[in-house]
């Protein structure tokens, strides 16, 4: 039995491979992107994994092997920064933005004071309304603290779907079977995305206290590759890519 | 489609195989020609993954191949790596939630084996190996071919514990199963799909399989 698992750890190697990147849900389309286009300049590659925030910080400190975790909120970096787990405290990256989308055929009308949203609650034509799972999923945090700040929550709870993390939120959200739901801009502003239904973006005052500051760290173990790939997604080029799927910069003016 | 997905999930299997058959074999042989008080328990314990939740079994392997435990630590020292979410701690969880899967088939094969036989390959001045060479696996291995297509069919289609104690990392532990879940979150319904199908074709193919092997021994029992 040992022999065999010995055996397995010989054959899966992974170590000198590409760089393992965990990455939160809702950079699944810009990160996906820009991790093809490093390959392409450089030649190096990196190997994503996309989930929730919070999930992942637990998987780190539970000795997950990835070198590089871009997360949503940067608390769960602090908290692995704390734990002595990282090479430092990381870069703020990009602060997230959140909408609320309505899937094609939906009654929920979308804007960005949720008038709309209450209207349908009232007039009982949301059934299910999805979100991510605001335990550990920073933008399901913070989808709930826009709906308290709304004061819709009490009347949207009952209704909730909750995905495991944003993307699957997102699935929820677009795929039909609900009216709608409060997901991130950047998943939504995506080809495959954006053309199942409509969406308005929710002023960062309506998130409530917490903006979604999202920052990225390197792991203690980090290899070349993923240090790399690190510098890259500061440098302009990458900068560009993530404005263009919604994200605020630090250091960019205020739009 | 993902074929990174698709050839780890089949390494996966056959790493499982590997570990488990010779396991199985042993266990099975052992628990047909015996019996004693508190047999029931042992086999209650390898039929337990049948009815325990995926996320039961998932949560107890983390707890213990993750870098807190002590069994997590030595392997880390052992092998330069933590088992927890890797291949080989992949393989761990996958020989404990197939036990069931190999066990039972390769149990009743055994069983179905008159005890006149075993008798009258003693008779002949076979030793133990020998019978069970010449004699008792010969005449098992449908119960065994049963065991291995079952136990390939659901490494590949295994969920909740792979998730749990593999996290999702490309060509470590994603395995075809979690790549449709992923695929799936990424708005790729084609790849999905056609894994899905795939998914379903080869667990088709398995039922009939192992069906038809049961109704070959099933005939041979009969058989005067």
């Amino acid at each position: 039995m040992l022999a065999v698992l010995l055996l397995a750890v010989e054959v899966s190697g992974a170590w000198a491979g590409p760089a393992l990147v965990a990455a939160a849900a809702d950079l699944r389309f810009a990160l996906t992107e820009l991790a093809q286009r490093f390959q392409d300049d450089t030649g190096q590659t990196v190997k994503l994994s996309f989930g929730s925030s919070g999930t992942f910080t637990h998987q780190i400190a539970q000795g997950a092997p990835f070198e590089l975790f871009l997360s949503a909120d940067e608390g769960y970096v602090f908290r692995l920064a704390d734990a002595g787990l990282t090479a430092d405290r990381g870069t703020l990256y990009a602060i997230g933005r959140l909408v609320v989308f309505a899937p094609h055929g939906s009654p929920l009308a979308v804007d960005g004071a949720l008038v709309g949203l209450r209207a349908a609650l009232a007039e009982g034509k949301i059934k299910r309304f999805a979100i991510a799972n605001p335990e550990h999923a920073p933008y399901g945090r913070a989808a709930r603290d826009a709906l308290v700040h709304a004061g819709l929550w009490d009347a949207v709870s009952r209704h909730l779907v909750i995905g495991e993390n944003a993307s699957q939120a997102m699935q929820f959200a677009a795929a039909g079977a609900s009216q709608g739901g409060i997901v991130p801009l950047s998943l939504s502003k995506a080809g495959e995305v954006a053309k199942l239904g409509r969406f308005a973006l929710l002023p960062a005052e309506r998130h409530g206290e917490e903006p979604l500051r999202q920052r990225m760290v390197l792991l203690r173990h980090a290899g070349d590759t993923a240090r790399a790939f690190y510098a890259f997604l500061q440098a302009a080029p990458a900068r560009a890519v993530l404005t263009r799927y919604g994200f605020l910069l630090p250091g960019d003016p205020a739009p | 489609m993902d074929w990174t997905a698709i050839l780890l999930s089949a390494q996966l299997a056959l790493a499982t195989l590997l570990a488990l058959l010779p396991l199985a074999i042993a266990v099975a042989r052992w628990l047909a020609v015996t019996a004693f008080a508190g047999k029931a328990w042992i086999e209650g314990l390898l039929a337990l993954p049948l009815v325990l939740p995926p996320t039961v079994l998932g949560y107890y392997l983390l707890v213990a191949m993750g870098g807190q435990s002590a069994f997590g630590q030595w392997f880390e020292a052992l092998a330069g790596q933590t088992l927890a979410f890797s291949f080989p701690g992949l393989v761990v969880a996958s020989v404990i939630f197939n036990l069931p899967f190999a066990v039972q088939p390769i149990q009743r094969a055994f069983e179905g084996i008159a005890p006149d036989v075993r008798e009258a390959a003693q008779c002949c001045g076979l030793t133990f190996w020998q019978a069970l060479r010449m004699i008792e696996l010969p005449l098992a291995w449908p119960g065994i071919l049963s065991a291995a297509v079952m136990t390939f069919a659901h490494t590949l289609g295994e969920f909740g514990v792979v998730l749990m104690v593999g996290g999702n990392i490309p060509g470590e532990t994603q395995t075809v199963a979690i790549a449709i879940y992923d695929r799936t979150q990424a708005f790729d319904h084609a790849a999905a799909g056609a894994m899905s199908l795939l998914l379903l074709v080869i667990s088709l193919v398995t039922i009939a399989v192992s069906y038809g092997l049961a109704d070959r021994l099933l005939k041979r029992r009969r058989l005067p």
